[in-house]
Parts: structure tokens; C-alpha cells; sequence
């Protein structure tokens, strides 16, 4: 016996699988932040109180438990696709989020290279919507499907009428 | 990369010129200066009566009057304005030229302010705003500081007109014009919900801050107040409970006669109406006087408001969801805190619907969603009493788990607020315990969706669906709901939006 259930379908297209990299560079850059500190402490003091020692230990793990997980969780979760009606996202790995934004409803459409996304041959597309609460990105395409997803936004956008608010 | 079929900013056009420059009114040269010193009085007199003629301290306040007239000087001979057939221009500064230009088809509201020392001058100050949000300290719109009355009037009409007939040229069959017309006014017996607001609290608060700061500044000890030796004495020799009472005592009954008088302040002679422009306009205040008013096809949606303790009273207040209007800001509020009653009342009425959408009844959330509210309330005071037992005493940390009971019922009544509820034109959703929210967006104006799932939501089955709008907030949250019931509330409320990214999967039941 069963019964159906109505969900969001996982949007088309996966994300490049260089992503993983840039993910990973993020996290391992983010937990030296917090590590080196508590290293350097634990290295140059004299006799370091012993709960010093069990913090970098717990900052250890959790650092590399993540940096391991989180990035290929993303890639499994990130998704999106653009129709010529919506532009739709999946993104995040703990907590996920679908974000659907109608092509009629588009002002901008922009897109952008970090320093490690250059290196890695990246680009995030960013589209914006006259809503103050923030817009849709698709992050980790390679240069030319996001150069094209662009120009596609633009040009269905272009044929939409309307203020988009 | 823009999208170009968001129509294109119209050019800064200087043609024209046989359109007179105007200046802002002469009498504003006596006013600003006199609201400054208004604002100044307390000090002043402080100054003079309490300071002892310290010189010094008399040349500077002497100093800032002469700086602040001479500023309210320069700013007249620099300002100069005017309104062609596209736009309105301001140019100002002296130092810094500022040329400003907005097209009058952006116009989305007008305010008229004015302060105690314009309007014993009959003037106004009047701000024009356009459909931009605003950002804080950024100023989206022009301000004209000041135009005698009659010409603010004449302004406001005329701006706001123009802005109208842009839209009605696109929308045929639009309602008819008719004379202005009342949707609300203030009853005096509203004031009853004065006390509940915390206004008095702050006022009272703020007072005391600044009567400290003098009272320091001044050197008490050799000023008149012989009176406060006493009640010091008597404050150090009773005992520490009488203390407490009495200075609770003392603190609510000044709150409460303070949150009277800044309600009167505000919102004395408040009218809510709507006019033949198809404006919606909002009259108040006691001294200072202010008028808003708000296009109304900019209008997406109201939201009733009612914060804890006037939600004990059964009062609410309303608020107008509008593109290029925050809904915190004062220029939002529609209703003044009053009964629930009313606040929806004025709701449906502005939005020219026969029953209220915010009154609507709404759908519960699944109890699962209960369990969320109560751990989530929960939580931090039990990391709060670990943080204690560790660092601090231990009173500390009991005093903490005796908050507990008061998160739980915190949790309890956050998933009583919990509900949603979609009407012919609207979407409405309600939330929140400290400030109990309700909107009532209008479908038409939802520009987007997001439904996101936390990992202990995805283990729930719930999901937060949030509709995204150029309007107030910018986003508006269904929390907590069963995620199908959630994406079929999305996909009813936007017809064809949602529909191809949904999908039917069996699931054992």
C-alpha cells in the first residue's frame, strides 16, 4: 500500500565537479584561521593549561571531519537549471535550499570570478530580483556554461514585458 | 549586465530652462534655526539656571546657535528647486554642488513634516520618495526643507498625481476617482493601549540617561535640589525589598504616564483616508505633524502587528506592505496601536477587500512543529545554565533553569502563532511571540519562492516556505510547515510557477 507524495524535484544540472576543490580550499582556508593561533599558543607558552590542549585536539578533528565531509556533500546536493519560464537552485548540505526566481521577474543578471575560482576556472552567475531579500546564485560553472547561462537569462529576459515588481 | 526591458533610467534632462528655479521659503530661515533651539531648550536652560554662568561654557552654546543660523543661511541661497514635465530636481551645497533629479513616474510616496517651528511659520517639509529601498543613512528620495503648507499640498497633489496617471495609462479599468474618503480616525479611547506599547519605557529610560548625564556634568551636590539628599538617606536606610518595590513602583507609573504622552504626541488627530488621487494617506502627530501618503498601486499586501503585551490587551497595530517602504520604518504604519478588531478592519479596508484577509482563518502547523519551537526556545537557556555552572556560582545557574518554564511557554505560544491560509488575492501567514506578525501579501506580488529544509526540519518533514516580493520586508516566511502542504500552498498561491519542479513519488505508508 502506498500513497503519493508531492516534493521539489532536484533541478537538472550538476555543478562542476571542480567545486569540490574550491570547496575544500575554502574550508581548509577558513580552519587555518582558527587553528594557527591555538597552535602557535600550544607551541611558544611555557606549560599551556591543559584545557588548551583538548581545544586544539577538538579544532583538529572537527577541521578535517569537515573539510573531508562537507565539500563532497555539497557537490551531491548542489543542482540548478533554467528554464524559459524560472531559473531554479538547490543548494547548501546540513541545511538545503530551493530557491525558484521567474525569468519575468529578472532585473540583473551578473556574473563573477573569485581569485580561487579563476584559478580553478570558475564563475558564479548571480541573478537579482526587485526582492531586497537576496538572489539567486549558481555557483562552480565553468566559464562557459556560465557565460551562456548568462546570455540566455538575458535574452529571455529581454523578451518578457513588465517592471518585474 | 542589466535586463533592458526594466525600463531604462530616463537621461538627466537640463532643457528646459525657461521653467523657473524655485527657493525654498524664506520663513525657513527662521525656522530651522528655531527647531534647533527648540530642541535645545532643556540644555539651555540647564545651562543658564543650574551651570552657574560658567562663561565658557554659555560662548559655546552661543557659538553653536550663531553656526546654526548661518548654516540655515547658506543652505537657502544654495538650494534651489524645481518640477519639469519628467522629473524633480534639487540642487544644494555649497562646498559639495548636489544635483539631484528624480523622474516623477518613480514617485511612490510623499511625506509632509512638520515640526513644531514650521508650523508656527506655516510651513512644511516635504520628502519625495521613490520605489527604491532605502538603505540607512542613504536618503533614495529628495528633500525639500521647507515650502510654506499650501505649496507642500499643491506638491503632494501634484507629484503623486502624475504618478498615477503613469499607471492608469496601462490599467483600463481602474475604479473611477472619488472624493477623498475616511477608512479610519483616531478614537480617544485607544489610548487605553498607550501603556501596553514600551514607547513610555524608552521614553522614560532615555530621560533618565540624559537627566544623569547633566546631573554629573552639573555638580549636584551645591545645586537646589536639596530635596534629593532626603530621599537618598531614606533609599539608603530602608530596607533592600521596600527599595526595589517602591523604585518599580515609581518606574511604572512614570512609564506609563510618558507612553501616554508619546501616544498623544504621535498620533494625536490621526486620520487614515483615502483619496481621489488613489493615495492612501495618513494624517498625525500633536506637535509635530506628518502626512504620508503611499501610491496605492504600489501597495502589495498589509500586516497586522501586535507585540506581546498589547497582544495581551487584545490591540494591534497596522501596517502597509508597499514597495519602496520598509515595514519597520515609521512611514509604513497605517493604524496606530488599537483594537485587533480595528487593525483588521483597516486592513481589509485598504486593501478594498469585504472581509479581512489577516483575519482570515488560518491552517495550524503539524505539532511536530511544536516540538521545533519549544526545543529551539529551550536550548540557549540550557547552554546558558552549562555556561554558568561552569564559570559562575551556583545561584547563577539555578536562576537560569528557572527561566526554563518561561522558554517553554515561549516555544508553546511561538507554535501557536504558527498558520497560513491562502485567499483569492492574498497569501497570508502569521508568526512570531514577542511580535506576533500577520501579512497578507498579494499573490500578484510574490516574485519568487525559496523553501528551505534544516537538517532537523528534513527529519520532521517540515519545510520553511518563503515567498520573496519587491514589498516591505522583501521576504515573507511560512515557518514550520508540513513540507507538502507547504509546496502545495506555493504552487496554488503562484499559479505555473512551481508546477515543473514538482514531482509525485510513492512513498510506503
Amino acid at each position: 500500500m502506498t500513497t503519493e507524495q508531492v516534493r521539489l524535484r532536484a533541478p537538472r544540472h550538476q555543478v562542476s565537479r571542480k567545486s569540490i576543490t574550491l570547496w575544500t580550499l575554502h574550508a581548509v582556508i577558513g580552519w587555518t584561521v582558527v587553528l594557527v593561533p591555538q597552535l602557535v599558543v600550544l607551541l611558544f607558552v611555557d606549560s599551556p593549561p591543559p584545557w588548551q590542549l583538548t581545544a586544539a585536539v577538538v579544532t583538529g578533528v572537527l577541521a578535517v571531519a569537515h573539510t573531508v565531509v562537507m565539500p563532497r556533500w555539497r557537490f551531491r546536493v548542489h543542482r540548478w537549471e533554467a528554464t524559459p519560464v524560472a531559473v531554479y537552485t538547490l543548494t547548501g548540505w546540513l541545511s538545503q535550499e530551493w530557491r525558484i526566481a521567474p525569468v519575468s521577474r529578472i532585473q540583473t543578471v551578473d556574473t563573477k570570478r573569485g581569485p580561487l575560482q579563476q584559478l580553478l576556472g570558475l564563475s558564479t552567475v548571480t541573478v537579482t530580483t526587485a526582492s531586497a531579500a537576496g538572489p539567486v546564485q549558481i555557483e562552480g560553472l565553468d566559464h562557459e556554461s556560465a557565460v551562456r547561462l548568462a546570455d540566455e537569462l538575458t535574452t529571455t529576459t529581454d523578451a518578457t514585458p513588465g517592471d518585474a515588481t | 549586465m542589466t535586463a533592458p526591458e526594466f525600463p531604462s533610467a530616463p537621461e538627466l534632462v537640463e532643457a528646459s530652462p525657461a521653467l523657473e528655479w524655485h527657493r525654498l521659503d524664506l520663513r525657513m530661515l527662521v525656522v530651522r534655526p528655531l527647531n534647533e533651539l527648540l530642541g535645545l531648550v532643556p540644555v539651555l536652560v540647564g545651562l543658564i539656571v543650574l551651570g552657574g554662568g560658567d562663561k565658557w561654557r554659555i560662548g559655546m552654546s552661543v557659538g553653536v546657535i550663531v553656526l546654526v543660523v548661518l548654516f540655515g543661511l547658506l543652505s537657502w541661497f544654495t538650494t534651489r528647486y524645481r518640477i519639469t514635465d519628467e522629473q524633480v530636481e534639487l540642487h544644494t551645497g555649497l562646498l559639495v554642488r548636489k544635483r539631484l533629479a528624480v523622474p516623477r513616474e518613480r514617485i511612490r510616496t510623499v511625506d509632509l513634516t512638520a515640526k513644531l517651528g514650521h508650523r508656527l511659520f506655516g510651513l512644511s517639509a516635504i520628502r519625495v520618495g521613490t520605489g527604491q529601498h532605502e538603505k540607512a543613512g542613504e536618503n533614495g528620495g529628495v528633500t525639500l526643507d521647507a515650502v510654506s503648507s499650501q505649496e507642500a499640498e499643491r506638491l503632494r497633489q501634484l507629484l503623486l498625481d502624475r504618478a498615477r496617471v503613469v499607471v492608469v495609462s496601462t490599467d483600463a479599468d481602474a475604479p473611477p476617482h472619488e472624493a477623498s474618503k475616511p477608512l479610519a480616525k483616531l478614537d480617544p479611547k485607544w489610548l487605553r493601549f498607550a501603556p501596553l506599547t514600551l514607547s513610555g519605557l524608552v521614553a522614560v529610560g532615555g530621560t533618565f540617561g540624559v537627566l544623569m548625564n547633566y546631573a554629573q556634568e552639573l555638580d549636584l551636590r551645591r545645586s537646589a535640589f536639596s530635596g534629593l539628599h532626603d530621599v537618598v538617606e531614606w533609599v539608603t536606610n530602608a530596607p533592600l525589598a521596600l527599595t526595589i518595590a517602591v523604585l518599580l513602583g515609581v518606574v511604572l507609573v512614570l512609564a506609563v504616564i510618558a507612553s501616554l504622552l508619546v501616544y498623544v504626541v504621535q498620533f494625536w488627530g490621526y486620520r487614515l483616508t483615502r483619496e481621489a488621487d488613489g493615495t492612501l494617506r495618513v494624517r498625525r502627530g500633536l506637535l509635530t505633524t506628518r502626512s504620508v501618503s503611499v501610491d496605492e498601486d504600489r501597495l502589495r499586501g498589509v500586516e497586522v502587528q501586535e507585540p506581546l503585551l498589547l497582544r495581551l490587551g487584545r490591540g494591534a497595530r497596522t501596517t502597509a506592505v508597499a514597495t519602496g517602504l520598509g515595514t519597520k520604518g515609521e512611514s509604513s504604519l497605517l493604524l496606530p496601536p488599537a483594537p485587533v478588531a480595528e487593525a483588521h478592519r483597516v486592513a481589509h479596508e485598504v486593501l478594498r477587500e469585504s472581509e479581512s484577509p489577516t483575519g482570515s482563518t488560518l491552517r495550524r502547523h503539524p505539532l511536530v512543529a511544536l516540538r521545533r519551537r519549544v526545543v529551539r526556545a529551550v536550548l540557549p537557556v540550557l547552554l546558558l545554565a552549562g555556561v554558568l555552572a561552569y564559570f559562575a556560582p551556583a545561584w547563577a545557574w539555578q536562576a537560569a533553569l528557572a527561566l526554563l518554564p518561561f522558554a517553554v511557554l515561549m516555544g508553546w505560544d511561538r507554535y501557536r502563532a504558527l498558520g497560513h491560509a491562502l485567499t483569492d488575492r492574498y497569501l497570508v501567514t502569521r508568526s512570531g511571540s514577542a511580535l506576533r506578525e500577520t501579512v497578507a501579501l498579494q499573490r500578484g506580488g510574490i516574485i519568487g519562492w525559496r523553501v528551505s529544509r534544516s537538517f532537523f526540519q528534513r527529519r520532521a518533514g517540515l519545510a520553511t516556505v518563503s515567498a520573496t516580493t519587491a514589498a516591505g520586508d522583501g521576504v515573507y516566511h511560512v515557518i514550520d510547515v508540513d513540507e507538502e502542504t507547504g509546496l502545495l500552498l506555493a504552487d496554488a498561491a503562484v499559479p505555473d510557477l512551481l508546477r515543473p519542479f514538482l514531482e509525485r513519488v510513492d512513498r510506503p505508508s
